[in-house]
């Protein structure tokens, strides 16, 4: 006899995939009803999209003006409102729910599970710590409510084919005005979304340049992949901050990750752990991502890329 | 303002590679180098900056853990820090517990802005200052990449998955940091000689917390799934013909 409320995401008024994958999470512990919660100033498109997910029993809307911005501050307390009557409350472990999760975990007097990567028993999780060069299964003691965020690399999105009915609810909280949204800078592409995408090429510090990064473009394009970028290139400014894969960045898992100009860091590596199949390209034999990497290529990614995008 | 206050955890040094014990109670911390928390030195040098630049009078370093913290805190106070709290205990210390320790803090110290890093990089739980916020009753900006102070508000901006949120908070705030807010200083050896003289604080915990239960028992520690070498290949040609045999190329 078990309930539990996934936190769904939104990106702007559509629905977020991570939020099936935290479905999935969900479905793996033996619950009685998983119920999908959204709060936006439009429910409508993602409640009707949540209520296509599989092992979904209802879908909840709280429809406010104030809802229109995911402001932890203002999302928390209408969150912990909403779980006063579930043993499980889950959000993804995106920027989205790491931002919001532990603030409603607060209000709600219990602490966080974070990065769930596998579901061991009803109240046992494995997680990764020490940028996943560690694995912790932990155990949350009996009589408290488990607020957790799902790793969604861990987790393939649940199917669809529901229906489950959506229902509007109105948590009572007091909505705090001392946190305003100002504005998003985005450098939204055609391209495949990171997080989503089945292919991805990435590059490094060794790519150089802005410039440079064309070459990346160019052949990501030609076999419809996702980029991503390591910090070194991040940091650079080479390509924006939403690009960046690993341990501060983004956890991908696609079937193929393409590496070019990248040393190997361990904290790029934990961004990378699940994906297929990791194809490495570098000039230095003994640069560490070798160590990983399904197919090393030691050369010159000037000549590699262009010489790639000819013969793929 | 008057205060900053910036909470710093002593972690293993983010270059040391991580071994679980071969008894699966932990990761082998013997003899292994121990750091500020990177995104905790980042912190430090934000409100450094904040006070270098007249808006804030004294900048607090303070941390929850064992007495062999003092080194941690003395590396902030040579960073620049004015003083610096221990707050000691013995046992593992919890985000949620970190948060009520903290909030117990700053009723004392009544500081106008709260920094902390956005993730530890042992447990990676990325929780606290959330849940700081929470309990304070304050804003929460995190994961900042920029932070402008204008009068008795901040505005913030902010690394998240769709690109850079700018938002703004009243003071008193919580921010945790990112990794490009900036780049903390080296500290020179007369500021390490300086701040043996700066005042440390050591406070029990018991003093500052009660319920100090942990809220998640770790029960087993284990080495991840490795990945191992792969094939390494020759040539442009042989590297499109093992996608192609991978089906991962059409
Ligand atoms: C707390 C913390 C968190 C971090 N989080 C992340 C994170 O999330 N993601 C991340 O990526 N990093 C992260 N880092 C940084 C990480 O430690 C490394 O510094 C970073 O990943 C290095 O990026 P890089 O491999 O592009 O650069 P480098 O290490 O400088 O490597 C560049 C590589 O390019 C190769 N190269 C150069 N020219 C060419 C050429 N023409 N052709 C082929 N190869 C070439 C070189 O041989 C070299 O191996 C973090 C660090 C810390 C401390
Ligand atoms: N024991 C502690 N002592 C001091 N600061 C801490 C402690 N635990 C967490 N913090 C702060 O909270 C941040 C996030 O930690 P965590 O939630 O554990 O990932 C860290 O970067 C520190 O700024």
């Amino acid at each position: 006899m078990s309930k539990i409320l996934v936190i769904a995401e939104l990106d702007g008024h559509a629905l977020n995939p991570s939020t099936a994958k935290c479905v999935a999470c969900a479905t793996a512990l033996d619950a009685t009803e998983i119920n999908v919660l959204i709060l936006s100033d439009q429910c409508g498109e993602a409640a009707a999209a949540a209520a296509q997910i599989t092992g979904v029993a209802k879908v909840l809307t709280v429809e406010a003006a104030h809802n229109s911005q995911p402001l932890a501050a203002v999302l928390a307390p209408q969150i912990a409102a909403a779980a006063a009557d579930y043993d499980y409350v889950f959000g993804p472990s995106t920027t989205f729910g790491k931002d919001v999760m532990p603030r409603a975990a607060a209000l709600l007097g219990v602490g966080q599970v974070s990065d769930i990567m596998a579901v061991s028993g009803p109240r046992s999780f494995q997680r990764p710590v020490y940028a996943g060069n560690a694995i912790l299964a932990v155990e949350v003691p009996e009589g408290r409510k488990i607020v957790a965020t799902v790793r969604t690399a861990s987790w393939k999105e649940a199917a669809g084919g529901n229906s489950a009915p959506i229902e509007a609810i109105e948590p009572v909280a007091d909505i705090p005005s001392h946190t305003r949204y100002v504005g998003l800078e985005s450098h939204a592409s055609e391209r495949p979304d990171l997080q989503a995408a089945k292919k991805v090429i990435s590059g490094g510090r060794g790519v150089g340049s802005a410039e440079n990064f064309e070459l990346v473009f160019k052949l990501a394009d030609k076999i419809g992949a996702g980029v991503g970028a390591s910090r070194a290139a991040v940091d650079a400014g080479y390509v924006p901050n939403d690009m960046q894969v690993g341990q501060t960045g983004k956890i991908i898992a696609p079937d193929l990750y393409m590496a070019f100009g990248i040393s190997g860091a361990i904290q790029h590596l934990t961004g990378i752990k699940d994906a297929g199949t990791i194809v490495a390209i570098n000039k230095d034999p003994e640069a560490p991502i070798f160590e990983i990497a399904d197919i090393g290529l030691v050369g010159d990614l000037f000549e590699v890329i262009p010489e790639l995008e000819a013969k793929l | 303002m008057n205060k900053i206050l910036v909470c710093i955890k002593r972690v293993v040094d983010y270059n040391v590679r991580i071994r679980v014990k071969p008894d699966n109670t932990g990761v082998v911390t013997d003899g292994v180098k121990m750091s500020i928390n990177p995104f905790d030195e980042i912190a430090i040098e934000e409100a450094l900056r904040i006070r270098e630049a007249g808006n804030a009078a004294e900048v607090i370093v303070a941390t929850i853990g064992s007495s062999d913290c003092q080194q941690q805190l003395r590396t902030g106070l040579a960073m620049g820090a004015d003083r610096a709290t221990l707050i000691e205990t013995a046992d593992e210390v919890d985000p949620l517990l970190a948060a009520r320790t903290f909030l117990a803090l700053i009723e004392k110290e009544q500081p106008e802005l709260v920094i902390l890093g956005k993730q530890a990089i042992d447990d990676d739980c990325n929780q606290t200052g959330q849940m700081l916020a929470a309990l304070w009753g304050r804003p929460q900006a995190t994961f900042a990449s920029k932070l402008e102070l204008d009068g008795d508000k901040a505005r913030v901006t902010r690394e998240v998955d769709a690109g850079l949120e700018t938002i703004e908070v009243d003071l008193p705030a919580v921010v945790t940091t990112d990794l490009r807010l900036n780049e903390p200083r080296y500290v020179k050896l007369p500021d390490i000689m300086k701040a043996k003289k700066k005042p440390l604080e050591t406070i029990a915990i018991g003093e500052l917390a009660q319920d100090i239960a942990p809220q998640v028992n770790a029960v087993n520690w284990s080495a991840p799934a490795g990945r191992t070498k792969g094939v390494q290949v020759n040539s442009v040609d042989e590297l499109v013909a093992a996608l192609k045999e991978k089906g991962l190329v059409g």
